[in-house]
């Protein structure tokens, strides 16, 4: 098992139960699901099929309430509050439905925050950050605040945010919930191109077939469980 | 990490100006009444260390008789001069013995007439009662042997005589005395008790008990001890020497007194002292109350920023980095209320010593304890709210509105 690469996400027979007692609600029933680095996946799925449940065990968010869930071969179910939330700093990006900018606070200190808890140095972090800036196409906007960019122009600084790290994978919840379409579209293609170029693996939930079809992988979830896991255009 | 929380910490503040200024309202209260009373209260005490040693420092008074309380005194024989005369010579350590007698009289010049209190003794009055010359000189030799009709005059006596006529040569009456007027003596104001200083006129002894009083009686001596010298011991020889000369047998009570000026400075100081801490003590309540505010408000924030602590999470903050992030804010929230506060007291304190007329003494330690103390309120209040957020669940928080 050491002796060849694991799989980045590996969960086996995860399950994940809120409540107890009376009000006990099964959100995943035992999951098995294999991503490989480098793999761009769409996670599709009707409301409460426990798809946001799977995606915040994936983003190390929660932890599973049986099952294993290796990423990058560790154990994350062993793993203290401190420890995964060094895992989410060091490997993981998130692009949050809604954006979850911090309000009042410029573009260019939204994108320096995950720099930030990593402890690098201001002039360094400000670089880093206006780069990631930069390559989602949002130059000479990184002194404005949220509320005065455009909902797509958000969607970038989230999603400069989450790559400004440059993570091993990106987690995106409905990262075109709110576009229009040509807005969308543009967004998928920036994803797309981390994906090819710079070899992020991304996983990523949305409601649109038209988008799904950017991903390589679909996967769709039903009452807690996978119902159907389809290439695109195969394995790469 | 530290500065990264600091600047944070700024920011927030900035962004809140109204909320922030209302929240360390209650630390910028309680600091400057801390400091305004402490202040206060020190300007108070030394203003009654001064007076009191504008009556002569290391003064001992002995009267004849024993204060029965209630302002009575037991009736005894007076001293006489060679009691004085005995002390100075028998007595080391002390720097001046001045026997006096006293008594109320009317002094009139021209039309102007003054009721004032007439005392006979010697130069060595002057040197006791620290008192400084004006203008004009002392009695000489002669004058005190003689008893020669000549006064000094204080300067609530000068004002009300004389007005704004030079005293010094002029001639005034008292009773069927009349009297000129040699020197006028600097004024020292109001003593600690209320009595004026000021309002004396002073005779040689010997014209006193000849003319005035028609006895040989003296009823105060006034005893300057050395600097750096025990009062007590002083005290205790004239005490034993005056028994003595007094034929007051071992079992029997002294039949006069002796007060030490010192220790009726240190009792009113100490009184003083005691009040500026409990003033402060009520004061520093306020700055407990105003702590409280502090949490208050922290906790709304936290509230209100639930969604904020979560994407800090979710992107990987440390628990104990937002538990400073939040502390820091606290704590540089109720810092700045401190220095505030000071700055208010300072300017405050000036005001008030102004008004009441009580010197300003700026104490820097009470201004750094008052300080180090917001700063604490802000940690000891800030911690609950600052917990609070640390432990928040990501995913609710994210979700929260």
């Amino acid at each position: 098992m050491q002796s060849q690469q694991p799989s980045l996400i590996e969960l086996r027979d995860v399950t994940k139960v809120y409540g107890s007692g009376q009000a006990e609600m099964q959100a995943l029933g035992g999951i098995d699901l294999t991503i490989e680095r480098g793999e761009f996946v769409a996670v599709m799925g009707p409301s409460g099929s426990g798809k946001s449940t799977c995606m915040n065990v994936l983003g190390c968010l929660d932890t599973p309430t049986a099952g294993s869930y290796r990423f990058d071969g560790i154990d994350v179910g062993s793993l203290t509050r401190d420890q995964l939330a060094l895992l989410r700093r060091n490997y993981l990006g998130f692009v949050f439905q809604g954006f979850n900018l911090l309000n009042r606070t410029s573009a260019l200190e939204n994108v320096e925050l995950p720099l930030i808890y990593r402890g690098m140095p201001a002039a360094e972090r400000r670089e880093h950050a206006l780069n990631a800036l930069k390559v989602v196409g949002l130059n000479g906007w990184e002194d404005h605040t949220p509320g005065e960019l455009s909902g797509g122009q958000q969607q970038r600084v989230a999603i400069a945010r989450a790559i400004v790290t440059q993570p091993s994978v990106l987690l995106a919840d409905e990262p075109t919930g709110n576009l229009d379409s040509s807005r969308s579209r543009e967004i998928m293609e920036l994803l797309s191109s981390f994906n090819r170029d710079q070899g992020i693996t991304i996983v990523m939930v949305t409601h649109e077939p038209d988008m799904a079809a950017f991903a390589k992988r679909q996967i769709h979830f039903l009452d807690g469980l996978v119902a159907h896991d389809a290439n695109n255009q195969g394995h790469s | 990490m530290l500065w990264n929380a600091l600047l944070l910490a700024m920011r927030e503040i900035r962004r809140n100006v109204m909320r922030s200024f209302l929240t360390v309202l209650g630390i910028v209260i309680g600091v400057a009444a801390v400091i305004i009373m402490v202040t206060i209260g020190g300007g108070a005490t030394q203003q009654v260390t001064q007076q009191i040693s504008s009556l002569g420092s290391n003064l001992l008074m002995v009267s004849p008789g024993q204060r029965m309380g209630m302002g009575q005194r037991s009736s005894a024989s007076a001293f006489r001069l060679d009691d004085a005369e005995a002390i100075s010579r028998e007595i080391s350590n002390i720097s001046a013995v001045a026997p006096s007698a006293s008594q109320s009289v009317t002094v009139v010049f021209g039309n102007e007439n003054w009721s004032t209190s007439i005392s006979g003794s010697t130069n060595q009055l002057f040197e006791a009662g620290n008192w400084e010359f004006k203008s004009g000189r002392q009695f000489v030799e002669s004058e005190l042997r003689a008893g020669k009709a000549v006064c000094i005059i204080g300067e609530t006596v000068r004002k009300e005589l004389f007005g704004e006529q030079n005293p010094i040569g002029q001639k005034i009456r008292l009773e069927k005395l009349s009297c000129e007027v040699i020197g006028l003596l600097n004024s020292k104001g109001q003593s600690t008790m209320g009595m004026d200083q000021d309002d004396l006129v002073v005779i040689p002894l010997r014209t006193f008990q000849r003319r005035l009083a028609g006895n040989q009686d003296v009823r105060l001596i006034q005893i300057s001890v050395k600097d750096g010298v025990s009062t007590q011991k002083v005290e205790q020889a004239v005490t034993e020497l005056l028994r003595e000369r007094r034929h007051i047998s071992a079992n029997e009570d002294d039949d006069f007194s002796v007060m030490d000026l010192k220790e009726i400075a240190n009792m009113l100081s100490g009184t003083t002292r005691v009040l500026t801490m409990l003033l402060g003590a009520v004061a520093a309540v306020s700055l407990l109350v105003g702590g409280i505010g502090i949490m208050n408000i922290m906790l709304v924030s936290v509230t209100e920023r639930t969604r904020e602590i979560g994407i800090r999470l979710a992107i990987g903050a440390l628990e104990r980095e937002v538990l400073l992030q939040f502390l820091v804010e606290a704590i540089v929230l109720s810092s700045l209320g401190g220095i505030v506060g000071i700055i208010l007291a300072l300017a405050g304190s000036v005001a008030l010593a102004n008004l009441i007329q009580v010197p300003f003494v700026f104490n820097m330690s009470i201004v750094v304890v008052s300080f180090l103390f917001s700063a604490a309120v802000g940690v000891i209040f800030g911690y609950f709210p600052a917990r609070k957020a640390a432990q928040l669940d990501p995913i609710e928080a994210l979700r929260h509105e």
